[in-house]
């Protein structure tokens, strides 16, 4: 695992060092404060109610930032041509995948950071919990991740940044989706798909609310490890195309 | 040593390469020659183990390329016909990024950073970032990380192509010194880049192995044909079918190559197992055409390229 950690500290530094990385931070931050002054916060709420509101609308920078800090990550690698450095040295495909994972990751976690100045708000003049909004963040950071990975797969699949971006942003809002979709069909699919759902069972009916399931977390672990592994699998194939 | 042993390579149904046999021993220089499209890159590339073969063996320093990719990527740099770069980057930081990739430790780098940096001459431009770069520079930083784990076998994919003059002799020098603890294997379609810079020379031809030897073993060959090029000029409804009927009825004339149009004129190649100026000239004059040009102009290592690609489709 040391190809991972040099890999993560190139990537790493990447982000902090260009813009792109920042204005998908600053932009995040922004659309999700004006959400938190004119959503979460009007009108007279308990400060349970305002700070679930605020992880619903705070859950929209890794739902759509995953995609957007990932798309690039391999995709770019191709289309300049510098992958041909990371196959041809002495590093497995999973290093390359997880190292790149690790740095998106952090970065977005550099964001989630960077917004905790809302709920510490609502802590400060209402009746909230340390616990509650750790938890929230906690759920932030799994969905997080799943977003990131599914991102990764995207970014594996094509040489081309803008096909990777929509490639990723149609599985995320496919995974989103698949508990309104549930609701028109019939079981046993229609508890197979609710439970798959990337967002409103695992999120809003946990998470969000400052519930800690074990299920969920075991949800957001399998789908990370799932497309991370898709992601690796897709490198591997691609030496053999 | 490097040992192929009937490697071939299918992007989709259509074969790149093979199947192709054939060894490498240490310290040669060896140059995969061939036109656009012949195979060498995918050659080049299954053996740095970017690529896997579709069916064949591999081995490299005794060590099988497609059971344990990773040994054999400890020994091997690769410079690929795009430099691998992270154009933001700083030089330095970049090829210490490429050296930890190999598995250097700090202290191996701090020892070799220096040394790889003479070699390239990069020295004024170490802390620059790589996209401020020339084209020229941006090479020799390619090899730099190619070379920076000090690998027995070095593989250049087309290492000139795109440098100007001047560039080319500097990177044919830097070649040459890499030769002194390297094995080379270098790809290009240039002919005299490969007749300067390597031993032995691997001619591939639509993915098939057409020759391989020594510039002189492969010019030995039975019936070796010339190739005199000639621009004629002819007044008539229909010049080039008039100037082809004279150029084919001169005896020792095996073909007629497809004529182009040229300073007034049209030029034609002819291939020929004798040196025919003299006839060539003495029909043009005789079937009343002006004859505006006449070369016997290529070079030995070039008429052996063409009889072993196919004649003349190689100089169209």
């Amino acid at each position: 695992m040391r190809a991972t950690s040099i890999i993560y500290k190139r990537e790493l530094g990447r982000y902090l060092r260009s813009p792109i990385g920042w204005i998908i931070a600053a932009a995040a931050l922004l659309i999700e404060g004006i959400l938190f002054q004119s959503q979460a916060m009007s009108g007279e709420q308990l400060s349970a109610i305002v700070l679930e509101r605020y992880f619903y609308y705070a859950s929209g920078i890794p739902t759509f930032c995953g995609v957007l800090l990932a798309f690039r990550l391999l995709a770019e690698e191709r289309q300049n041509h510098s992958m041909v450095l990371l196959k041809t040295s002495p590093i497995r495909d999973t290093e390359i995948v997880l190292g790149k994972f690790f740095a998106a990751l952090t970065f977005m976690a550099i964001i989630f950071v960077l917004s905790i100045y809302m709920p510490l708000l609502v802590k400060v003049n209402g009746k909230i919990t340390f616990a509650q909004i750790f938890v929230g963040y906690f759920g932030m950071f799994l969905l997080g991740s799943a977003t990131l990975a599914i991102g990764i797969f995207a970014s594996a699949l094509t040489r081309h940044q803008i096909v990777a971006a929509l490639l990723g942003a149609v599985f995320v809002v496919i995974m989103v989706m698949l508990f309104p979709l549930a609701k028109r069909l019939d079981s046993p699919v229609r508890e197979v798909l609710e439970q798959a759902d990337l967002w409103w069972i695992h999120f809003q009916n946990g998470f969000m609310r400052g519930i800690l399931n074990l299920k969920d977390v075991i949800y957001y672990l399998a789908v990370t490890y799932f497309f991370l592994l898709l992601a690796v699998k897709t490198l591997e194939a691609k030496r053999w195309q | 040593m490097i040992r192929a042993t009937k490697l071939s390579k299918f992007y989709g149904g259509k074969r790149a390469l093979g199947p192709v046999s054939f060894e490498i021993a240490d310290g040669e220089t060896v140059g995969f020659l061939g036109l656009n499209g012949a195979g060498k890159t995918t050659a080049l590339r299954i053996l740095a183990s970017d690529l896997r073969p579709s069916s064949g063996s591999i081995e490299v320093g005794g060590v099988d390329a497609v059971a344990d990719p990773h040994a054999v990527r400890k020994r091997i740099g690769f410079l690929p016909e795009n430099p691998p770069l992270y154009t933001e980057m700083p030089v330095s930081d970049y090829i210490r990024f490429a050296g930890e990739l190999r598995g250097m430790t700090s202290a191996e780098l701090k020892k070799r950073l220096g040394e790889v940096l003479d070699i390239a001459d990069l020295n004024d431009v170490a802390h620059d970032p790589i996209d401020t770069l020339s084209h020229g520079f941006r090479q020799r930083v390619g090899l730099a990380q190619a070379i920076i784990h000090n690998p027995q076998f070095l593989i250049l994919d087309e290492p000139t192509r795109g440098l100007d003059p001047v560039q080319i002799v500097e990177m044919r020098n830097l070649i040459h010194d890499l030769k002194q603890n390297h094995t080379v294997l270098i790809s290009s379609h240039i002919l005299t880049e490969i007749s300067q810079t390597c031993d032995r020379l691997l001619v591939l031809d639509k993915g098939k192995l057409v020759g391989s030897g020594s510039e002189s073993e492969l010019s030995k060959h039975e019936g070796d044909i010339g190739q005199i090029t000639v621009t004629v000029r002819a007044s008539g409804d229909d010049p080039k079918s008039q100037i082809t009927k004279v150029l084919a009825a001169i005896a020792n004339v095996t073909k007629v190559g497809e004529p182009y149009e040229q300073g007034g004129g049209y030029t034609f190649s002819l291939s020929t197992s004798k040196d025919i100026r003299a006839d060539v000239s003495r029909a043009i004059v005789d079937a009343k055409l002006d004859l505006l040009k006449l070369d016997y102009a290529r070079s030995e290592l070039e008429n052996t390229f063409i009889r072993l690609v196919g004649g003349a489709d190689a100089s169209n």
